[in-house]
């Protein structure tokens, strides 16, 4: 501790140099703490999905619909504990860059589905009863000033109802939060018997399963099961932990954690340049300091220290300034007002960025700390 | 006599030095068969001219350096002998060091600078600053203790140097040309000072340099040429 107002005055040496060198490192890390939100935002779904949930969806893809009557044979293959059934509605509200996800299910089953999702009894019941009822996820509902009771006029391209229009109308009857913030409560989920009827074509169909089981740890056999028992079906199943399913819709989009990766990785690499010179600089027009330092008694080791020190330091400033100015900006929320449901950095992410700070404080310092401490004393003494 | 004089008095002894540098296949005999001996308390001018191995034996007096060949021991101790970590050690515990071109840190304050030799001791904060003022009271920059080495003038730097040097209170101050870099006046003052600290404080003072006005101050003085000491007799 004693040696921290040496330490901190080299860094002072140079103010403008340190000050850029911080900045840049500060914006590595807000970069990487952005990029991990943006990441855990797109496949978090993939951790946050329930280990005792499988999607059944078409093997072929997962545009390609499924009979509604699979769910009597689902419900009845042994470990299944329970389904519900969801349908894309792909609908735009007002504008095409309003997206959320709108999906017709069976108010009962999804709730049981996902119990995180919170509804009051008043709105489930409310919901039972209203054939164009819809509830909302308390983000949609907030994003654009919902309230109970409102109108939703949704149009979409997909689904034509008998009348040749593509603008459906739901009743607000209820807005629901979630437990955790790993809940999603962006959708807006409407009653599949009120679309079923209304739309022309694909009657009686659905567009997956989401699938309860008894033990996770059979979710496997029951997988193969589900699948074995369509094999051969005009439509066949393609079975699969709804981790993976998640997964699978967020790399329409490319591999999102190479791509995030190799953003990092190249960005990383730059700044151990740019802090790598910055300290190895700091090191050589100091020779005779540290020269003189050694000769009044400072070892090789605590040179050695006090330049890995200096390193670590101008990381750790850098890195805990960037981490903690890219969670302020994620606590504002998801900036594209629901594409982004789990927008947020998750705290085993701000331990790896600590991390990083602390391996990029030691990878900039080593070099530059040994050649501190490999110096000859009458050597450096010279060079003042 | 301090303690750590050996029984005939001398603090510093130095027998059968060589100090040979290698320059590429090249073989650069610096020191040869060198003898010293420095007695306790004793202001030694040591001077020559250039090339001749006066900061070569000076590093070796202070365990910057080991000679090739020969004993070197300071306080009764075989310095030649000690590994680095332990010659670190002992310079922070015995030896002053007052430099030319004084080798302050320019980021630290005067206080701070002269501070830097008891981080390695186990003093506390409150301890510290108690010696540090005394030290700068000893060289009289009580008044200047804030100050950078950017806003002292040359002679205050080298002041500020050697309240760095004694603030350990050392048995040994080394100095490699105090006043080279200074004008007469300040190199006076500066003189006077070391003359204070070896005949007020006890210290034993051995001082590289050029200069014969320098020298003048020192009670005895020795000259080094082609790797061999003539002595000038003492005063």
């Amino acid at each position: 501790m004693k040696f921290l107002p040496l330490i901190w005055s080299n860094l002072k040496r140079r103010k403008l140099r340190t000050l850029l060198t911080v900045l840049s490192i500060l914006v590595a890390f807000v970069l990487f703490g952005l990029i991990c939100a943006i990441q855990h935002a797109l496949v978090g779904g993939v951790d946050m999905a329930g280990a005792d949930r499988l999607i059944v969806r078409h093997k072929v893809s997962l545009v390609i619909s499924l009979p509604g009557s699979y769910q009597q044979t689902i419900d009845k293959i042994p470990g299944v504990a329970g389904s519900a059934h969801l349908t894309w509605f792909g609908g735009i509200y007002q504008d095409a860059k309003n997206f959320f996800p709108q999906m017709a299910v069976v108010p009962q089953e999804i709730l049981d589905t996902y119990p995180k999702v919170v509804l009051s009894p008043e709105q489930k019941k409310a919901w039972l009863n209203t054939r164009t009822g819809a509830v909302a996820g308390r983000a949609t509902a907030k994003r654009f000033g919902w309230k109970v009771g409102d109108r939703i006029p949704i149009t979409t391209a997909i689904w034509t109802k008998a009348d040749g229009s593509q603008l459906w109308d739901f009743d607000l009857v209820g807005i629901f939060d979630g437990q955790d913030k790993a809940t999603d409560t962006t959708p807006l989920w409407f009653r599949y018997d009120y679309f079923d009827e209304g739309r022309v074509y694909d009657k009686g169909h659905v567009g997956w399963y989401v699938i309860r089981v008894k033990d996770p740890s059979q979710a496997v056999a029951i997988a193969k099961r589900i699948d074995d028992q369509f094999a051969n079906s005009p439509a066949e199943t393609k079975t699969e932990p709804e981790g993976a399913f998640v997964q699978s819709f967020a790399k329409q989009i490319g591999n999102i954690g190479l791509i995030a990766e190799g953003i990092m990785g190249a960005v990383f690499f730059t700044i151990l340049l740019v802090a790598g010179n910055t300290m190895s600089q700091s090191v050589r027009e100091r020779t005779g300091e540290l020269g003189a330092l050694k000769a009044i008694g400072f070892t090789n080791g605590q040179v050695l220290c006090q330049v890995m020190a200096e390193s670590c330091l101008l990381a750790g400033v850098g890195g805990v300034l960037g981490l903690g100015l890219a969670w302020a900006f994620v606590l504002q929320g998801d900036p594209t007002k629901g594409l982004l449901p789990f927008f947020y950095i998750p705290p085993d992410n701000l331990l790896i960025g600590l991390g990083i700070c602390l391996a990029l404080g030691v990878a900039t310092g080593i070099v530059p700390a040994l050649q501190a401490m490999r110096l000859r004393v009458a050597d450096a003494l010279r060079r003042m | 006599m301090s303690e750590t004089s050996t029984s005939d008095g001398a603090l510093v002894r130095v027998e059968g030095v060589d100090k040979v540098f290698h320059r590429g296949a090249e073989e650069i005999h610096v020191l040869a068969g060198l003898s010293l001996q420095v007695p306790d308390r004793q202001f030694l001018a040591l001077m020559g001219p250039s090339g001749s191995g006066k900061s070569t034996l000076l590093n070796l007096l202070g365990g910057l350096d080991r000679p090739t060949q020969g004993t070197v021991t300071v306080g009764g101790e075989r310095i030649d002998q000690l590994s680095d970590r332990q010659l670190a050690r002992w310079r922070a515990r015995h030896v002053g060091f007052v430099f030319q071109l004084y080798n302050l840190m320019p980021v630290l304050s005067a206080e701070r600078n002269v501070e830097l030799p008891l981080l390695l001791t186990d003093l506390s904060k409150a301890e510290r600053a108690e010696h540090v003022r005394t030290a700068l009271a000893i060289v009289g920059l009580s008044q200047r203790a804030k100050h950078y080495p950017r806003t002292l003038s040359g002679g205050e730097q080298q002041r500020v140097g050697i309240a760095r040097a004694i603030v350990t209170d050392p048995t040994l101050l080394l100095c490699d040309e105090p006043t080279g870099d200074l004008d007469r006046k300040a190199g006076d003052e500066i003189l006077d000072l070391l003359q204070a600290l070896n005949r007020e404080h006890g210290k034993t003072v051995l001082m590289v340099t050029h200069d014969p006005h320098a020298s003048a101050r020192a009670a005895r003085t020795v000259h080094l040429d082609k790797g061999q000491l003539r002595e000038e007799g003492a005063k």
